[in-house]
């Protein structure tokens, strides 16, 4: 009977503890999803159909999406996508487009009209500018998204691949060339 | 004597070769005619030039400044001028340029005010330190660390042992021999300097015993030796042995300490800096001489005469080459460095930077061809020879596969790209190339990261204003609602909607209304303004118009044109303009007007078609002022006519020539123009009221 007892007491006191803490500590949003989100390159691109990685993020955790519809990542996005949520790695849908090299957007500033259509289409305010004057690009924060291209009416908006400079130059793979024997 | 030596594990007994190049003493080399001084010569942020092109500058001027906390400044190495602040090729595995101060020499060697301290001791540590960054001084044994950094040892705990590393022990480089046999003292008095800065309790000097001249000499000078920081400085020979000279294997030599994994020698009580920056400090304190020369070992046998220089920071290596004698026909490759971890060289004119010791003109005796690459048989040579501990063939095979988790793993940063592995490697794999690969893609993906991570936030703000301003405007429009239902029941709305329909219609026939009771005085103003043009364009066009009419038209214009693009800007930008929004949109207007008013007979065929363009567009904007501004990229079918429609129109009219349409499409114009104007003006009253 005191057994009995002595557990009754234990489960309820252990039951208000947990549904303390379960209010007191409450997690706002989905941890998968900031997790695949982090994994996300965060260009913001909407080449995978959502309007962001955010929402890509949630697609894919939701089981909605794929985790292959991501060109900016490229096969290192869908491998570190299919180890964090244990599925198994797809090749690149190719609906969605081809990975290529990062680029830049760079605005041809003696054709840009100052229409700031550039400017609402980026995704991280990364075009700074102001009605009837001129825009540019501020190449840092660039993604490389393609998005601030349709709107220009003035066709002044070009990608250029990234400069490469001593900061952010790479040893090459190297080249191995086996022989048998 | 007395110290007892340990041993690392792996490493190299390698031929040394260093005879080739201390026959002769330092010699001086005479000045180039161009220096190019790169703004990075050392790790951490590039520094920031102060001289402008065309500046005469004197011998150990500061010519740029650091920028950031990891960075020293660069001096002029001689007196000359400024010529020139660019892209030149640097000394860097690339082959890229980097920017550089290049400079011409006089000749005259004008110094600027050396400013020596008189007594060291008599400094605080931090100010000793600040002294030595000001004098540009970094790491002179090759990796160039910022030394006034690895001089702040912090509280976090006191420095037991100042290490001054003379090894030296990669094959054929012999610039630190030499400097501390010819200038002995100096490396003791500069040691006396940093042992001061850190507080050091002892002090060792480590010296290869390949070196017995340089011994010799120190022994020398510490005998001579007045400060009485030297009095129980030790001076400790050590074997020889590649790669001693490294500074966690010589730490551990000395000391016996282990310096952990990812974390700095101050982390087991030990500060270790090269004798050659200990000289440099010595001359930088003592003498006031910024860092501005080096001493520089040309050897191999790919020149004619082997020896040390002593290099004013900036010239070509080509210049020392030919001071070299020049190189010879069998001349394979010109390595900067040695030939273990010396990097091959792009370019010759590229210049000496502070972290250059040594210029290899390696022939096939110096460096032979490795075999050809077979398959990594898993011998173990390479696990056995790394000084690192680190399991080469393991990290080799993770690096190849890309998977660089793996790679870190298994301590690929702890790899100090000496070399051995490769060396004894009997398949000839290029593993140090495979590992420098590996780092390099790793340091790019935490840049990608950041970069990404930084990407999200802005994403984030962004999003959060444009929820805010919608919000904002949504409330806006609730508050309007209230108001109008406050104000009575449903007859004062009727009469509101009446009232406001009246205007409407007022506006849309204005080229003839006679005025409606409502229009504020501003409004009548416009309106006059409007008929104005109106009668003057129908009375006989733009050529009858008096001077002052046609500035009344430019400027109507003008604000015409402004207000229309306030609507579209002002959804993105600040709908509160702040007076020094508003005083540069009056400059806009202002310029646009003299624009016009000015010269729009001298536009050239692209402008005006451009020009064309854009109004074509602004019409279709105009007559669509709804939906246009937000979600201008996918137009409708009806909008995209319309734009259509204008642009032939607009086409027409050029056709036609603008100096005689016929009196129905000049009628045609007037009313478009009407209806435009009239409608931006609707807009814009709607939107005020």
């Amino acid at each position: 009977m005191t057994a009995v007892l002595a557990l009754t007491a234990l489960a309820g006191v252990f039951g208000l503890l947990l549904g303390y803490a379960a209010v007191r500590f409450r997690v706002e949003s989905d941890p998968i999803v900031d997790k695949v989100d982090a994994v996300l390159p965060q260009s913001q691109c909407g080449q995978c159909g959502y309007a962001g990685c955010r929402p890509y993020a949630e697609a894919i955790v939701s089981g909605e999406a794929e985790i292959n519809r991501c060109p900016p990542g490229g096969e290192a996005v869908i491998l570190a996508l299919a180890d964090l949520l244990g599925r198994d790695p797809l090749p690149m849908d190719g609906e969605v487009g081809e990975p290529k090299p990062k680029m830049v957007a760079v605005i041809d500033e003696h054709n840009c009209i100052g229409c700031t259509l550039c400017l609402q289409a980026c995704p991280v305010d990364a075009i700074l500018g102001a009605a009837k004057h001129m825009h540019t690009v501020i190449e840092s924060e660039c993604t490389g998204c393609e998005l601030c291209i349709a709107p220009c009416p003035v066709d002044c908006i070009t990608m250029a691949p990234v400069k490469q400079d001593l900061t952010n130059w790479k040893w090459p793979y190297p080249v191995v060339v086996e022989q048998a024997r | 004597m007395t110290r007892e030596l340990h041993s690392f594990r792996g490493g190299l007994h390698l031929p040394g070769r260093k005879e080739l190049s201390t026959a002769a003493p330092v010699r001086p080399l005479p000045l180039p005619k161009r220096l190019a001084l790169p703004l990075q010569q050392h790790i951490g942020a590039p520094a920031q030039p102060i001289v402008e092109v065309g500046e005469r500058v004197l011998k150990g001027q500061m010519v740029a400044r650091p920028e950031g906390f990891v960075s020293v400044p660069v001096h002029a190495p001689a007196s000359g001028t400024i010529v020139a602040i660019t892209e030149v090729p640097v000394p860097h595995p690339s082959g890229l340029n980097g920017l550089c101060i290049v400079m011409e020499p006089d000749g005259q060697e004008t110094w600027i005010e050396r400013q020596p301290v008189a007594d060291y001791r008599q400094l605080d540590p931090s100010a000793l330190r600040n002294v030595i960054r000001e004098a540009g001084i970094v790491g002179l044994g090759g990796a160039g660390f910022p030394s006034f950094i690895k001089l702040n040892p912090g509280a976090r705990r006191p420095v037991e042992t100042l290490i001054l590393n003379g090894a030296e022990c990669e094959p054929y480089i012999t610039c630190d021999d030499m400097l501390m046999r010819e200038r002995a003292d100096e490396v003791i008095a500069g040691a006396c300097i940093m042992r001061h800065a850190v507080q050091a309790r002892e002090c060792v000097i480590g010296v290869e015993d390949n070196k017995p001249e340089a011994f010799a000499a120190l022994q020398e000078a510490l005998r001579r030796a007045q400060c009485p920081e030297a009095g129980d400085i030790e001076l400790v020979q050590v074997p020889t042995r590649y790669p001693t000279g490294g500074e966690k294997q010589l730490i551990h030599v000395l000391t016996g300490k282990e310096v952990p994994t990812q974390g700095l020698p101050i982390d087991v009580g030990v500060v270790c800096h090269n004798v050659a920056t200990a000289a440099a400090v010595h001359r930088a304190v003592e003498q006031g001489e910024p860092l501005i020369a080096r001493i520089v070992t040309v050897t191999g046998h790919g020149v004619v005469t082997p020896c040390n220089f002593e290099v004013p920071l900036g010239t070509p290596i080509a210049h020392l080459l030919e001071h070299a004698g020049g190189t010879s026909g069998d001349l394979k490759r010109l390595v900067v460095g040695g030939p273990m971890m010396g990097m091959t060289l792009q370019a010759q004119d590229a210049p000496v930077i502070k972290t250059v010791n040594c210029i290899l003109a390696a022939t096939e005796e110096d460096m032979p061809e490795r075999g050809p690459v077979r398959a990594c048989i898993r011998c173990g040579a390479c696990a056995e020879s790394c000084p690192a501990r680190l399991l080469p063939q393991q990290l080799y095979w993770y690096a190849r596969a890309k998977d660089f988790d793996k790679a870190q793993d298994y301590n690929l940063f702890d790899c100090i790209e000496c070399g051995c592995c490769a060396y004894v490697c009997p398949a000839n794999l290029p593993l140090v190339q495979f590992f420098r690969y590996a780092k390099t893609e790793i340091w790019a993906q935490e840049r990608e990261r950041k970069a990404s991570d930084r990407a999200r936030e802005r994403h984030e703000q962004r999003q959060a204003r444009l929820e805010a301003e919608k919000a904002e405007r949504a409330a806006r429009a609730q508050q309007k609602k209230a108001a109008v239902d406050s104000a009575g029941g449903e007859d004062t709305k009727k009469a509101a909607i009446k009232a406001a329909m009246e205007r409407a219609k007022a506006k849309r026939d204005s080229s003839d209304s006679s005025g409606s009771g409502e229009l504020s005085e501003e409004q009548r103003q416009k309106l006059a303004e409007a008929r104005a043009r109106l009668e003057a364009k129908r009375a006989g066009g733009a050529k009858e118009l008096t001077e002052e009419q046609k500035q009344k038209i430019a400027e109507a214009k003008a604000r015409a044109a402004a207000k229309k693009v306030q609507p579209d800007g002002a959804v993105e930008a600040a709908p509160d303009l702040s007076d020094d929004q508003r005083e540069r949109l009056a400059a806009a207007r202002a310029r646009l007007e003299a624009k016009r008013a000015g010269a729009p007979k001298a536009l050239t065929e692209e402008q005006k078609e451009k020009i064309a363009e854009a109004k074509a567009r602004k019409a279709a904007k105009a007559a669509e002022p709804e939906v246009a501004p937000e979600a201008p990229p996918e137009l409708s079918d009806t909008q995209r006519e319309r734009l259509a429609a204008a642009r032939a129109r607009l086409e027409a009219k050029r056709g036609a020539g603008p100096k005689e349409p016929t009196e129905e499409q000049k009628r045609k114009i007037a009313e478009a123009k009407a209806r435009t104007s009239s409608k931006a003006k609707t807009k814009l009253t709607d939107d005020q009221g």
